[in-house]
């Protein structure tokens, strides 16, 4: 463990790098799964081609996916970033439109007996309504992209999976086991956090 | 750029060839392991509350742990080469195996395992006979999660020395030759998106859920 704690600023920062990769791709793919989710909810042929292109794009190995991106943005955060996204897409459209979908319709109807408009219902009643489904494929996206995160190392994209590559290279156990331990940990820590928010979220609804 | 990617292939068929044997070899021992391994202990859970409780949990950890790291890990003890790669792969697709045994055998309705039992059946007849092919279906979409991810582990395997397409796209890396990295990175992607749409095809005609 010598190693460990001589080089804690590093270990510190490939944590910090992991975070930001998986962060910054979270808040770009909810931002693009909001708009799709929103869109297919009440049209199942749009839905079901959506699922279908990424639902193809979410088996693609991720050295394969990232190595695709290569030929067209080159080495470093940006084919990660994109990647990255590309794979939290699938759950996070099918959780958004799942959720708006469960919103029951009377529900929608009083609103709109009530002369909310088409964007009010939606800001205003369904979205809150459908917050916990969201934030569960919120969850189960953030978990999946922290572990997938560690092979945006190898195109010079940094984070803890650098510590595994690293440690490959070097034939050095220590920093593999750091590496993808630290990588498990976040995804515990992150499964834990949001499946709180989550069971709250369900609770306020309830109440 | 593809077009070099396809003209590399076909002026080196044996070579290509013998990557995407490996890959296929590589994963379907593994998922065929994995299998050998989780679902006999899947269903020997149900029978044992308390390990089942740690043993799922511990499973669910073990998901979190990033398949490179686990094959990394290897290196130190087992060298490199195909059977540390088949290690860590197999340890890989034991998870959603494991746990999708134990679910699928724990949903079986008890009365019906009751009356198979009042019918005289045994312990090992009602497993076979009536708890297994009612837990087949979720069974199932564990043993298709597993295959997705070892194909997606065994391009992982070209770091450990294991061979497979993998290889390609390390090398078209190492070196910046793009053309070699496609000839690695499309048939990856096409066999993983395959795999992913003929188990749900297997899927949906042994079990016809609509």
């Amino acid at each position: 463990m010598n190693w460990t704690f001589t080089h804690i600023p590093d270990i510190a920062l490939a944590i910090w790098q992991h975070l930001v990769l998986v962060g910054v791709s979270i808040a770009i793919a909810f931002a693009i799964s909001l708009a799709l989710g929103i869109w297919t909810a009440r049209r199942p042929r749009a839905y079901a081609g959506v699922l279908g292109v990424t639902g193809a794009i979410y088996a693609v190995p991720s050295l394969a996916l990232f190595a695709l991106l290569i030929p067209l943005v080159g080495l470093g955060r940006v084919p990660a970033i994109i990647g990255l996204t590309a794979y939290s897409l699938l759950i996070l459209v099918r959780n958004v439109a799942t959720g708006l979908r469960e919103v029951p319709p009377e529900i929608v109807e009083a609103a709109e007996g009530m002369g909310f408009g088409r964007a009010q219902q939606l800001v205003r009643i369904e979205l809150p309504l459908a917050l916990p489904v969201i934030v569960a494929g919120l969850r189960i996206a953030t978990v999946t992209v922290i572990g997938i995160a560690t092979i945006a190392a190898y195109i010079n994209a940094g984070g803890l999976g650098a510590l595994v590559f690293a440690g490959i290279d070097q034939r050095f156990a220590e920093k593999i086991i750091v590496g993808g331990l630290l990588t498990s940990l976040l995804a515990i820590g992150a499964d834990f956090s949001l499946s709180r928010l989550e069971l709250r979220l369900r609770a306020h609804r309830a109440a | 750029m593809l077009l070099d990617a396809v003209r590399w292939i076909v002026d080196h068929p044996r070579i290509f060839l013998d990557a995407l044997e490996t890959h296929l070899l590589l994963s379907g021992a593994a998922l065929a392991l994995a299998i050998a391994l989780a679902a006999p202990l899947g269903v020997a859970l149900t029978r044992y509350p308390r390990a089942a409780f740690a043993t799922i949990n511990g499973a669910g950890a073990m998901r979190t742990i990033p398949s490179i790291a686990v094959l990394a890990i290897m290196l130190p003890f087992l060298g490199i080469g195909f059977k540390p790669s088949l290690v860590a792969l197999t340890i890989l697709a034991v998870p959603p195996i494991l746990i999708n045994t134990y679910v699928g055998v724990r949903q079986v309705d008890p009365d019906i395992v009751d009356s198979a039992r009042g019918m005289g059946m045994t312990g090992l007849q009602s497993i076979f006979r009536v708890e297994l092919p009612l837990a087949a279906p979720v069974m199932f979409a564990g043993i298709r999660t597993s295959a997705v991810q070892v194909i997606a582990g065994a391009t992982l395997a070209a770091f450990i020395g294991g061979g497979g397409l993998g290889d390609f796209i390390t090398a078209g890396i190492a070196i910046m030759d793009l053309p070699r990295l496609l000839v690695g990175a499309v048939p990856i992607a096409l066999l993983a998106i395959l795999t992913e749409f003929a188990f749900g095809g297997l899927e949906r005609v042994m079990f016809r859920r609509g």
